[in-house]
């Protein structure tokens, strides 16, 4: 009995192996992306080969996963989804009954052997939900559609904003809303949507923590708390601002290499990358990222139901606000808010979560419309 | 209506619908990816130089290297201030872990950015607390020295070291040494503290550095102190600082967020201070202290030719390395309690009016002034009254000198003479020309806290009281009794202008500094003014005056100097301490009492016919100015001779040995006994005379 499993899983395995049914352009983006991030964390961490190794890992075994659920069809898929949807929003709701505190933030599920952020889940099951409420409606979606998928949003979105992390409320919601966008959406509604977002701004300032309000308020004067809250957006606009045109070079980046950048090899890599880089590489990096997201909305337009299109779209634009979200934040356009640059920064969770993504898209692309 | 919103989906419309969406979305990335592009190059381009340099500052720290200070030579280069090597105890703030099982560093706390401010500066207060108790089991501190300390941090950045304790035993170190696990952030230092081999025979002069306090900081230039630990706090460590101190030197070195230095990139070597060379020799200022005995008083001794100042001493002294490294409570209260004020610079600070010691200036001032002729004679009879007036003024000798010229009046020290001189120069005319002489004023010496004494005047008068003038004033201001009040160092000052045939000179008692590598320069001083002695004849019949006193049968101190190789002037003077009127003096015969009742002073100079040494010396207490502070005024220049090679007096040459302060653990060989080794520079010293002392032997201009 287990022989026969073991054989049949053996067997799996080397078909996803031997003929992996990706697509090359993507996975060749990724695979350079990664290469930069590996890079980028070397000069950052001092050549700490424990940290550059244990990325390494999360890569390889990512990648693993991208292969493994490029497997799974999108219409299996589409039937998991409002399992997985429920599932991640219980787990939200226990993280807000029992979850373990780490530093004033309540975002951890502890499971004996390991703990986790129920959130990461949500940037991926919440595309999945939204596009499997859209699939079987008619498109563009009417007031009604938009209205639930409004709930469907703002009960997860809601439940990590009080925990309390912004940026991955922000990237839920963002994740949901591009699905709602891609399908179609009345210009003039969404128009008036944003209108009503914008008035609901001063009611959501009220509702801000402290330590968020000051965030936003330093991110406005930087200077007037040079060593307190202004440290980390000062310090980054020097790292960034020094590097020039041509950049340090790798590894001569001394805002990091001498710790005056904190974080800096998670959610301030970019300013170390940008340091040591300068605009060229800036520049080279910010094609890169759109190549990939292109691509994604590439296979998303090639992709064979209304699922698998508004997915895939949707995972491909999230990935722009990571990017938006990091890089804004260290060039000290947008507050401090823990959004790590994809697949540079350092950390297991948002890698892992990355690339489940993109083990979807491939999935999408593997099942394309064979005619095109 | 309804019937449009048809129930089936359009698959075709949709994804075309999709594409659309998904065109304009890439757009808006595309735009979204731009604005980071332009926000990025605005900062990498733009404003690229700002950044630059913003970088530049926090990786690239100056840090200052303290220059060594200057030492301090006698006349021959016999060391007097010295830096010697010493371990101090160092801590730097933010370093400091907790104690107690506490796992997270001070930084580590300060670190978290969402941490209240507050909270984790009062943990650091509280690491620090503990790390202070904790090493106060190992190594003893008093509480001025946390006092400092706290201070001191303060002021200081959190990656700064500030020194805890200064100056640790051998034992202290190596019991240090073996806890040192348990005090990251606290360290063992090497630095240079100062030494004075001499130890009190030089504390009035040279003075003592001390710790850089909280006030200090206040008025010191921070970046010329940057590291500096010590600070000149009296004498001319004090006066002298800004040329003793030197210049700071700096490394750039490149130091991390925590301000550790990670490497030196470059390095300026600091200027050590400029030594210094007395005019004083060590040999004459010992035998100077030692002609005391202990007896509270000063003596000062100055080259007429140029004001350098050859010997200062005041009695008693204090040990000026007990200050260095901070002087202990008990030291401190046994120095101010002492009835004797062993602080006190007497030579300096102490005034004290002259009695007879201003007579031979007041016959100078009647001779110049035309008041006088050399022949007038007045009648001593034992009493000057004034016409008119009940009250009368005594001669010292019951009965009087009879008839006395100047010479003579000099020689006696004849009261009744000065009285009569006194009042026909009128007040105005004595206090303008004693004024010249520097009294009233401070002298110049290059030293601080000079007191001004008090010259009789109406103007002082004026400031001090509502009644004018009084005639019977100005004739005991004939005498210096009455107002008069000068220091051991005025009186010097205007001995030696009245030896150097009236030519005015500052006091110094430094006469060259020499930059390191470098030969000595002397310190010019040139005279503050033209002579004051217009006709030289005036000079010769006073002059004569204070031989005789020396000299002649019935001067005061005839046999003082009996057996001198040169000719010695001078002029003893005898002021009460205690009023005339209270029957104690007249009536109380206790031994002790009667050989403390004066202020003994004695002023000399030698060789008379060309004068190379001025000598003042002053007993606080004494029997009589001649019998008491001359033979000290005699062990002074009889040790100057010495020193300078002159020939020694045949007999009366006591303790001719003035070894270095015999009591002293720390003080070096005996200068004679090693040959001095005078530095090759010393040669050109100025008014350096080790050939034959010839008396004409031409000095400084």
């Amino acid at each position: 009995m287990i022989d026969a499993l073991q054989a049949r899983f053996l067997r799996f395995v080397r078909r996803v192996m031997t003929r992996p049914r990706i697509d090359l352009p993507l996975a060749f983006g990724l695979f350079l992306l990664a290469l930069v991030g590996l890079a980028t964390l070397y000069s950052a961490s001092g050549g700490n080969m424990a940290m550059i190794g244990g990325q390494a890992t999360r890569f390889v075994m990512g990648g693993m996963l991208v292969l493994l659920i490029s497997r799974i069809p999108p219409p299996v898929l589409r039937s998991w989804t409002p399992w997985l949807f429920a599932a991640s929003v219980v787990l939200l709701l226990m993280v807000a009954g029992f979850g373990e505190v780490r530093s004033g933030s309540k975002r951890w599920l502890n499971l004996g052997v390991m703990s986790f952020q129920p959130s990461e889940l949500l940037k991926l099951t919440m595309p999945m939900m939204v596009a499997w409420y859209l699939h079987p409606r008619q498109l563009p979606p009417r007031w009604k559609d938009i209205i639930m998928v409004g709930i469907l949003i703002g009960i997860p979105a809601g439940l990590i904003a009080e925990q309390p992390d912004l940026g991955t409320a922000l990237l839920v919601s963002a994740a949901g809303a591009f699905a709602l966008f891609l399908s179609g959406m009345a210009w003039w509604k969404i128009g008036s949507l944003l209108a009503a977002v914008g008035a609901m701004i001063p009611v959501a300032w009220h509702f801000l923590h402290d330590y968020q309000r000051n965030r936003v308020l330093t991110l406005l004067d930087p200077e007037s708390d040079p060593l307190g809250k202004g440290w980390h957006i000062i310090q980054s606009q020097i790292a960034v601002g020094s590097g020039g045109l041509f950049g340090k070079g790798w590894q001569h980046g001394t805002q990091s290499r001498l710790d005056f950048l904190p974080e800096h090899t998670t959610d301030f890599i970019f300013a170390v990358f940008s340091e040591e880089f300068g605009l060229v590489g800036v520049i080279c990096l910010m094609l890169l990222y759109a190549f990939i997201i292109g691509r994604c909305l590439w296979i998303a337009m090639e992709a064979r139901d209304t699922y698998s299109r508004l997915l895939a779209g949707a995972i491909g634009m999230s990935f722009f606000v990571y990017v938006f979200v990091n890089g804004g934040m260290v060039a000290g356009m947008l507050p401090v808010v823990g959004v790590p640059m994809p697949l540079v920064s350092y950390g297991g969770t948002s890698a892992v979560s990355l690339l489940t993504g993109f083990g979807v898209l491939m999935s999408i692309h593997a099942n394309r419309k064979t005619h095109s | 209506m309804a019937l449009r919103r048809r129930s089936i989906k359009d698959t075709r419309g949709e994804a075309a619908l999709f594409r659309v969406r998904a065109l304009v979305g890439f757009v808006l990335i595309l735009m979204g990816l731009s604005v980071l592009v332009v926000r990025y190059s605005y900062l990498q381009v733009q404003r690229h130089d700002e950044f630059a340099l913003r970088s530049e500052n926090n990786r690239v720290k100056p840090r200052a290297i303290p220059p060594a200070r200057g030492l301090i030579f006698d006349r021959s280069g016999v060391l007097l201030a010295d830096n010697v090597p010493a371990f101090r105890l160092e801590v730097v703030p933010e370093q400091v872990k907790c104690m107690q099982g506490m796992s997270s560093s001070v930084s580590e706390v300060a670190s978290q950015d969402d941490g209240d401010t507050d909270t984790s500066k009062k943990q650091q207060v509280k690491c620090m607390q503990s790390m202070l108790s904790a090493i106060r089991e190992v190594v003893p501190l008093d509480d001025g020295d946390i006092d400092a300390f706290k201070k001191q941090l303060k002021q200081n950045r959190r990656f700064d070291s500030v020194p805890l304790k200064l100056h640790l035993t051998e034992d202290e170190i190596a019991r240090f040494a073996v806890n040192r696990w348990r005090f990251p952030g606290v360290d063992v230092v090497p630095y240079l503290t100062r030494r004075y081999p001499y130890g009190a025979l030089f504390a009035h002069v040279v003075g003592y550095v001390g710790r850089i306090d909280a006030d200090d900081t206040a008025r010191l230039d921070p970046d010329r102190y940057k590291g500096t630990s010590h600070v000149g706090r009296s004498g001319l460590e004090r006066s002298y600082e800004d040329i003793l101190h030197g210049e700071p030197g700096y490394e750039l070195v490149e130091v991390n967020v925590d301000g550790r230095v990670q490497r030196v990139l470059e390095t300026h070597a600091p200027i050590p201070g400029k030594n210094l060379y007395l005019g004083i020799d060590v040999r004459v200022q010992k035998a100077a202290n030692d002609a005391f005995q202990g007896r509270p008083g000063s003596a000062v001794a100055i080259d007429p030719r140029n004001g350098q100042v050859l010997a200062m001493v005041s009695v008693p002294s204090f040990d000026p390395n007990l200050f260095v490294n901070g002087i202990s409570k008990a030291d401190y209260t046994g120095y101010m309690t002492a009835e004797d004020k062993p602080l006190l610079n007497r030579a300096l600070k102490s005034a004290y009016p002259p009695g007879s010691t201003v007579k031979p200036f007041l016959a100078l001032g009647g001779l110049e002034l035309g008041v006088r002729r050399p022949e007038d004679t007045v009648l001593s009879t034992g009493e000057f009254c004034i016409p008119g007036q009940q009250r009368c003024y005594r001669d010292d000798v019951r009965g009087g000198n009879g008839t006395v010229n100047m010479v003579r009046a000099i020689q006696l020290s004849t009261n009744t003479y000065f009285y009569k001189l006194a009042l026909d120069m009128g007040i105005d005319r004595l206090a303008n020309w004693m004024g010249s002489l520097g009294f009233g004023k401070k002298t110049g010496i290059d030293l601080l806290g000079e007191a001004e004494g008090i010259l009789p005047s109406r103007e002082w008068k004026a400031t001090r009281s509502k009644y004018a003038w009084f005639q019977g004033e100005t004739i005991i201001a004939g005498i210096g009794q009455g107002y008069w009040n000068v220091t051991a160092l005025q009186l010097a000052h205007a001995t030696a202008t009245f030896a150097g045939h009236g030519t005015p000179y500052a006091p110094r008692l430094v006469m060259a500094t020499q930059a390191v590598k470098e030969r000595p320069v002397p310190l010019p001083n040139p005279p503050a003014g033209p002579s004051l002695i217009r006709k030289p004849h005036d000079w010769d019949v006073v002059n004569q005056g204070m031989l005789a006193v020396v000299n002649e049968v019935g001067g005061t101190a005839k046999g003082q100097f009996t057996g001198f190789p040169y000719l010695v002037a001078g002029k003893s003077g005898t002021a009460e301490r205690f009023s005339r009127r209270s029957n104690d003096y007249d009536t109380n015969k206790n031994t002790a009492y009667l050989a403390a009742r004066h202020r003994a002073w004695f002023i000399g100079y030698t060789p008379a016919e060309a004068p190379r040494i001025a000598v003042v010396a002053m007993l606080e207490s004494g029997a009589w100015g001649a019998s008491d502070a001359g033979p000290i005024v005699r062990k002074v220049m009889e040790a100057w001779i010495a020193s300078t090679g002159g020939p020694v007096p045949p007999n009366n040459t006591p303790e001719t040995a003035p070894g270095p302060a015999s009591g002293e653990p720390s003080a070096p060989e005996a200068p004679e006994d090693t040959p001095m080794a005078t530095p090759a520079d010393m040669s050109a010293m100025p008014a350096e005379n080790t050939s034959a002392p010839a008396p004409d032997d031409g000095g400084n201009p």
